[in-house]
């Protein structure tokens, strides 16, 4: 176990990030170097339209970096297949379900498809995976209920379950408190957290509830216009790499109490 | 408990009601025949008149092959559809697969005047049809799959496949404008849609074709479960998006191309469907409704002839008229009821 605190899942060498076109490459940021850990919780902080979805797109594979490298359990990730890297990485994002008919247990299930038959068959060991899954995520009063009659705060618990199920070494989530109330908030994060810890695996989410991931998270990725950092909360507030987040004219941040207040 | 339902007692049922129609529909015709010789000539025995085996063996035995082919085909390229395009309003003809046909049969009907007589004959001949359908829906087809290729947006492949059909239906319109009063009936009576007609070899080439269509559909069954999530879950998954989506559409193209090039463009059927065997069988998993939409399908399809055929008399109304004047009533009815078609 010891050993294992500091395996890394997840590193970055010298990664630009952005978008080619015909006639132009656009860099959205470069000199990205960040490593996630196994067990740590991490949270992707910045303003609206700084790049942290492009990042995010970025390591998960859905769009090519411009220049760098991305590694995943010391592999290129260029280089994983499909179905190798559905085997180590799994999403929770922002998007709506196509089918809300689906049960939360067969949903949930889904989860198991890079590991089953050409048809989908469950073998006990999947389903006792998923009852796992659903057990950490504590839905299993719900397992039976259809998607359509979900709250959004239960919704987005089945979706981490779902990637539980997947049993991968990293997850990644993209802005999971979005459309929930302050409570659904804390409590996902709060559950991340748990999960993190209890099953080794690395979480790393995009958000803007940065107060909350102050509190909460192992190491933070702070975004800015020209700068990316990666530390642990309490050395970025000393850093004052909040303080660079936004522009001045209207908040400014505590460092006392780790939030923003508004200018009066 | 079992983690998933089963749902054994709907799947008997279904196939219980598959049976019974099937003879129902094949003791239902223009003369009657007696159920004891229907019974007697399936098994191959003497029957009373050996011309009502004939009957039952030529005509109204490969008709309900036919019906349970179609139903059945038509139904799951619906359900193929609309799982692919995640529209509940999708079918089996969305990829411009029946206005294919139409312009292909509409080019050989109307525009056989133009070959000259003796070209003419030739070209009604009932093959030329089949071909000309099969044509027309492939070139159709495969003009919305090479743009197909080049979009990446699921959504965009349904508009041009829209798009496509809306052009073929206007070459058609100018097609009838300068075609004959006789010409232009019979390109009508095609589009009504026809189960009968169909002899024993035809009927083999159509059910080869149909059941490399029914594979593939079968082997697409777990990348259709997948697709359930969105294209982003799905690919996350480790599926091959575009490969996946190239089954769904060849699969589609088999079972509804042939079946339109055999049986004409037999309207309503692959839209409702997939959504009367959701009432029943309230799931996604499309483990379940591929076999279930099978059955229904093919029972539904199998009335809708038992009616069309209208017993013990010559008149034999459109197929393609019945199943619309029951399947849409059916659909409001639905709709009005549970207010919304989840899936």
């Amino acid at each position: 176990m010891e050993h294992n605190e500091h395996h890394i899942i997840l590193k970055t060498e010298n990664l630009s990030i952005g978008y080619t076109s015909k006639k132009e490459q656009t860099i959205i940021a470069s000199n990205i170097n960040i490593e996630l850990r196994n067990g740590e919780l991490i949270g992707l902080v910045g303003a609206n339209g700084i790049g942290k979805s492009t990042l995010l797109r970025t390591l998960t594979k859905v769009q090519n970096p411009i220049a760098g490298q991305v590694l995943i359990n010391n592999k290129f990730l260029e280089k994983q297949s499909a179905i190798d890297l559905a085997k180590i990485l799994s999403l929770v994002l922002t998007e709506k379900l196509i089918s809300k008919n689906l049960s939360v247990f067969e949903l949930v299930a889904l989860g198991r498809q890079p590991y089953t038959n050409w048809v989908g068959n469950l073998t006990s060991e999947d389903v006792a995976i998923v009852n796992q899954a659903l057990e950490q995520t504590h839905i299993e009063d719900i397992k039976h209920k259809k998607c359509f009659e979900l709250s959004d705060g239960q919704l987005q618990k089945v979706m981490i379950a779902r990637a539980l199920s997947q049993d991968t070494d990293l997850i990644i989530l993209d802005e999971p408190t979005t459309h929930l109330d302050m409570y659904h908030k804390a409590y996902i994060l709060k559950l991340l957290k748990k999960l993190a810890k209890e099953t080794g695996k690395t979480i790393l989410f995009s958000s803007h509830e940065i107060d909350l991931a102050i509190q909460l998270c192992d190491s933070m990725i702070v975004m800015t216009k020209d700068h990316i950092e990666m530390d642990q909360p309490c050395n970025l507030i000393r850093s004052g790499a909040f303080e660079k987040l936004f522009p001045k004219d209207l908040i400014t941040f505590d460092e006392n109490t780790g939030s923003f207040r508004i200018k009066k | 408990m079992t983690p998933i339902k089963t749902y054994n007692v709907p799947f008997l049922v279904l196939a219980i009601l598959l049976v019974l129609c099937f003879f129902i529909n094949i003791s239902l015709g223009s003369i009657y025949i007696p159920i004891k010789d229907v019974f007697n000539s399936l098994i191959g025995t003497e029957t009373s008149q050996e011309s009502w085996h004939y009957i039952i063996t030529n005509y109204r035995l490969p008709k309900a092959v036919t019906a349970i082919l179609v139903g059945s085909g038509l139904g799951i390229s619906g359900l193929l559809m609309q799982t692919l395009f995640r529209n509940p309003l999708a079918g089996p003809f969305v990829l411009g697969i029946s206005s294919g046909a139409s312009l292909g049969v509409a080019t050989i009907i109307l525009g056989s005047g133009l070959f000259g007589t003796a070209f003419a004959a030739f070209l009604m001949s009932k093959w030329s049809i089949v071909i000309a359908a099969s044509l027309g829906s492939f070139l159709l087809l495969f003009a919305v799959l090479i743009t197909s290729l080049k979009v990446r947006d699921t959504m965009a492949i349904l508009i041009i496949g829209l798009m496509f059909a809306s052009i073929t239906s206007s070459v058609v319109s100018v097609l009838s404008y300068f075609g004959s009063a006789e010409q232009l009936q019979q390109y009508i009576f095609w589009g009504f849609g026809s189960l009968g007609n169909l002899s024993w070899h035809e009927l083999l080439i159509f059910s080869i074709i149909y059941s490399f269509g029914l594979l593939i559909s079968i082997g697409s069954i777990k990348s259709l479960n997948t697709l359930l999530l969105g294209e982003n879950y799905a690919k996350s998954l480790g599926l091959n998006i575009k490969r996946s989506r190239f089954a769904i559409i060849i699969s589609t193209s088999l079972l509804a191309g042939t079946i339109t090039a055999f049986a004409g463009p037999i309207a309503f059927i692959g839209l409702a469907i997939p959504h009367l065997t959701r009432q029943i069988f309230n799931t996604s998993n499309h483990k379940i409704l591929l076999p279930a939409v099978f059955l229904f399908g093919s029972i539904i399809m199998l009335v809708c002839d038992s009616i069309s055929q209208v017993p013990n008399s010559d008149l034999t109304l459109p197929i393609n008229a019945i199943t619309a004047l029951i399947g849409a009533p059916v659909i409001i009815w639905l709709l009005v009821r549970k207010r919304k078609m989840i899936f």
